[in-house]
């Protein structure tokens, strides 16, 4: 048995004694190469497209300069996968099993990742495994061109999606219920009981149809592969796949601070604890964590940007300190970035963290904007709010079958960069098959039309 | 609960990252194809014309998402220490000019190599020499070799595997005990001489280098000449080719001089149809070949040689299956008129004799220049094309 084995066993029995809940871990430990393509493509094997081979270079490029070390990537299912790199030490690898665990009980607990796991099943390495293989028959069958111009239009509206709704969504229902009559005012009332005036029954309505949206929607993915006029079935397929795949990342996504924190209050607890570990395996790991757990890089003072894993430490380790463990798991339930920034980040802590926000001027010149803690709050989750794309949403189809859309310019403060939002319209006019519009404003407010 | 499975090696036999940067890259390839033109107006390419590559900076693709306009000052969460107020990093000071660098905000460049072979390909794609007729007289003396038949004997390097390899399993699958290849399955593929008629053609290129032509329209009109050149040269295996440049006098130059070739003084273009005539005449008898002129200038001529032009110009034009005449001027230039040289090409037009005209005013006009010359077929097909319309 090996020492990490061993190492791996202690460090669960641990887990298992101070509460922690999951699903089983399969570790697999992975070369380099394989960890590049998991940054990357964000699974081990999912579909193929052009816009991966620019972030591949990217990643390359990031790698060779240094300051991008992967040590693991865990995707939460029944079982988790956990994957480590094949350069670890060992005690790097014993910090790493620790933190997955920690990942691996926020996965199963979290409120969030619970309702995704229900709805989409506990093995999204292999789902997106098989998506990509669906994807390539259709290549074989199609040709690598009409693909790529589907995943073109699904991959740029990826994050496009209703996070509150359900991975399966049915169709709107055809019909609505008859409209119900506005109550008729005391007025209208005494008007009808005038002499002479006669009572025009009202024709029947019967079933009306549902206007399609019946509502403004925002789920792109999902109305496209259902509405579009003339799309075909393996295209829709491509939609869904897209869809499915964004719908598991999204947990990750909105929960990226809190669940990299209590990750990391977990390594650094259960190492703490592991008397089986040896001194200098136990100081290496030590400094690995302090590699990871640091607002800001070796040497420097300053940070354009808040590391995950520090401040959530931080975070869980005041809740832990002042409330207990059993309060801490109530918030790791219920919570996830936007309620855990916001009810759980004070100003003592914000201090503490040294966080502040920063304003980046046309010029170049940074300046420190504002310390105040709600501001800090706010700067943190900008980014985060609607899976961090712009609010656009379907609102019609014309008589002629094109594709209304509109930007809500109000709630993201202000428009779409129009050259890409013209893209991206191509993108979807390819889909749709029929013209396809935005309204949204431009710098000055005004509003403007763009249209593909 | 925790399992630790092995390493698994295939995870280094495929490279997915690489497969799509590939496919990234083969995009880039077919976009710069599509603005090749465009991007072919650089200097360099006709300055080295033995270097057979060019590089051509390019952007990575972008795959466009809905995104917010960028805002008047980004905002963002940090950490670490500083006052509301302080500058954490001061504002560029940016010179003019140094935004060329635009490396600055990382953004990743990198280029494509491509083969001038391989774009000049692209380019001529379906390009041709106007109104190429057979010329027989000659040519047909000068046979081809073509591939006929097979045969049991001939030299090892035309050994055709394939049909060998089928007689041996045909004599195989009826002898008993058969051994794996007899010289008997050998067959060779034969040659015969066939004479073929070949359409050859002379192309001469003439370019006025007098004051009046700036350096800007000199490299206009050179450029043409090259991407013509380079683009005969593959579309055509026979095609001979003679340069002119004249100023007041008209000489020959060697292919590489040509490109160099400057000069100072008046404009005498009736000199170089003379000389143009004079090559046709000796060297490429019309009997053998097909006269091509392109002849560039920026349509100044010395009024006294006025009529003198005119006549040479004609005689040149009932001889040569077709001439070209590029005419550069920069932007600035505004001609409420036709040049004297312009009209003198629209007179010989009128005349009905085969005669194209075009005008350079920028580098993009270039290849639209190309295209016009080239893509006209014969002259038959123009006419149909024009009865058509």
């Amino acid at each position: 048995m090996s020492a990490l084995a061993q190492y791996a066993e202690g460090l669960e029995r641990q887990a298992r004694q101070r509460g922690l809940d999951y699903y089983p871990v399969d570790f697999e430990i992975a070369p380099q190469s394989l960890m590049t393509e998991i940054a990357v493509y964000g699974l081990p094997v999912r579909m193929p497209h052009w816009s991966f081979g620019v972030r591949y270079i990217h990643q390359l490029v990031r790698q060779s300069m240094g300051n991008s070390k992967i040590f693991e990537v865990m995707f939460p299912g029944d079982p988790c996968r956990a994957f480590l790199m094949d350069s670890n030490s060992l005690a790097e690898n014993a910090l790493v099993t620790a933190h997955v665990l920690g990942h691996a009980d926020f996965a199963k607990n979290n409120s969030l990742f619970a309702r995704f796991h229900e709805m989409s099943g506990g093995n999204i390495v292999e789902q997106a495994a098989a998506h990509a293989h669906r994807i390539q028959r259709a290549i074989n069958e199609v040709g690598v061109e009409r693909v790529e111009s589907v995943l073109d239009a699904a991959l740029a509206l990826e994050s496009h999606v209703d996070v509150a709704g359900e991975l399966h969504r049915s169709r709107y229902p055809e019909f609505v219920a008859e409209k119900q009559k506005p109550r008729r005012s005391a007025f209208h009332k005494r008007f009808d009981s005038l002499p002479g005036e006669v009572e025009v029954p009202d024709a029947p309505t019967g079933q009306l149809r549902t206007a399609i949206p019946p509502h403004p929607e925002y789920d792109l993915l999902w109305f496209i592969a259902h509405y579009a006029p003339d799309l075909e079935l393996w295209e829709r397929d491509i939609f869904l796949m897209v869809r499915a795949e964004s719908l598991y990342f999204y947990p990750v996504f909105a929960c990226q601070i809190m669940n990299e924190g209590w990750a990391s209050y977990w390594h650094a607890r259960l190492l703490r604890e592991a008397d089986f570990l040896p001194q200098p395996t136990y100081l290496e790991a030590l400094k690995a964590h302090s590699d990871v757990v640091r607002p800001f890089a070796a040497g420097e003072q300053t940070a354009l940007a808040v590391n995950p894993y520090h401040l959530g430490f931080t975070i869980w380790e005041r809740i832990v300190e002042k409330h207990g463990l059993e309060r801490a798991k109530e918030v790791r339930r219920d919570e996830d970035d936007f309620g855990f920034i916001r009810n759980w980040l004070d100003r003592e802590l914000a201090e503490e963290a040294g966080l502040l926000v920063y304003e980046e001027a046309v010029d170049g010149e940074i300046k420190v904007a504002s310390r105040d803690v709600a501001a800090v709050r706010e700067a943190i989750l900008a980014p985060k709010f609607n899976y961090g794309a712009p609010r656009v949403a379907v609102i019609g189809m014309s008589a002629d079958g094109s594709l209304e859309l509109a930007h809500d310019h109000a709630a993201d403060g202000r428009g779409l960069d129009a050259g890409r939002a013209r893209q991206v319209l191509g993108y979807v006019r390819r889909m749709w098959r029929r013209a396809v519009r935005l309204q949204t404003v431009d710098e000055r407010g005004d509003k403007i039309e763009l249209a593909a | 609960m925790v399992r630790i499975a092995a390493e698994t090696p295939w995870y280094e036999l495929f490279s997915r990252g690489a497969r799509d940067w590939l496919r990234h890259n083969q995009k880039v390839r077919s976009a710069v194809r599509e603005s090749l033109p465009d991007l072919l107006s650089g200097d360099d390419v006709i300055s080295k014309p033995t270097n057979r590559t060019v590089m051509v900076p390019v952007k990575l693709l972008e795959h466009a998402r809905f995104r917010l306009l960028d805002p008047s000052a980004q905002q963002g969460a940090g950490q670490g220490k500083g006052e509301p107020g302080d500058v954490l990093r001061p504002a560029r000071d940016d010179g003019p000019g140094s935004q060329a660098g635009g490396t600055a905000n990382g953004e990743l460049r990198f280029v494509v190599e491509m083969k001038i072979d391989e774009i000049v390909d692209w380019l001529w794609e379906d390009l041709k020499l106007p109104d190429l007729q057979p010329r027989r007289a000659e040519t047909m003396d000068q046979p081809d070799y073509e591939r006929e038949g097979w045969d049991k004997r001939g030299a090892r390097s035309r050994l055709d595997r394939r049909r060998t390899i089928k007689e041996a399993i045909k004599r195989r699958s009826v002898q008993e005990d058969a051994v794996a290849i007899s010289n008997d399955d050998l067959r060779f593929r034969q040659l015969v001489k066939r004479p073929t008629p070949s359409t050859r053609a002379a192309v001469i290129f003439a370019l006025d280098v007098s004051g009046s032509m700036d350096e800007g329209q000199r490299r206009l009109a050179k450029q043409f000449f090259f991407f013509a050149l380079q683009g005969l040269r593959r579309q055509y295996a026979k095609v001979e080719t003679a340069f002119i440049a004249h100023a007041a006098e008209a000489w020959e130059f060697e292919e590489a001089q040509f490109f160099q070739a400057s000069s100072s003084g008046g404009t005498v273009s009736s000199c170089a149809f003379e000389l143009a005539g004079e090559l046709m005449r000796t060297r490429f008898d019309a009997g053998r070949y097909n006269q091509y002129l392109f002849y560039a200038s920026d349509g100044e001529n010395a009024a006294e040689d006025r009529s003198q032009a005119g006549v040479t110009l004609r005689r040149l034009c009932e001889t040569v299956n077709y001439a070209g005449y590029v005419e550069t001027g920069g932007v600035a230039t505004f001609r409420p008129r036709d040049t004297q040289l312009a009209e003198m090409f629209r007179e010989v037009q009128a005349q009905g004799l085969p005669v194209g005209m075009c005008s350079l005013a920028g580098q993009e006009d270039v290849w639209r220049a190309i295209r016009e010359f080239f893509s006209c077929g014969t002259r038959e097909e123009r006419e149909r094309a024009g009865a058509i319309r």
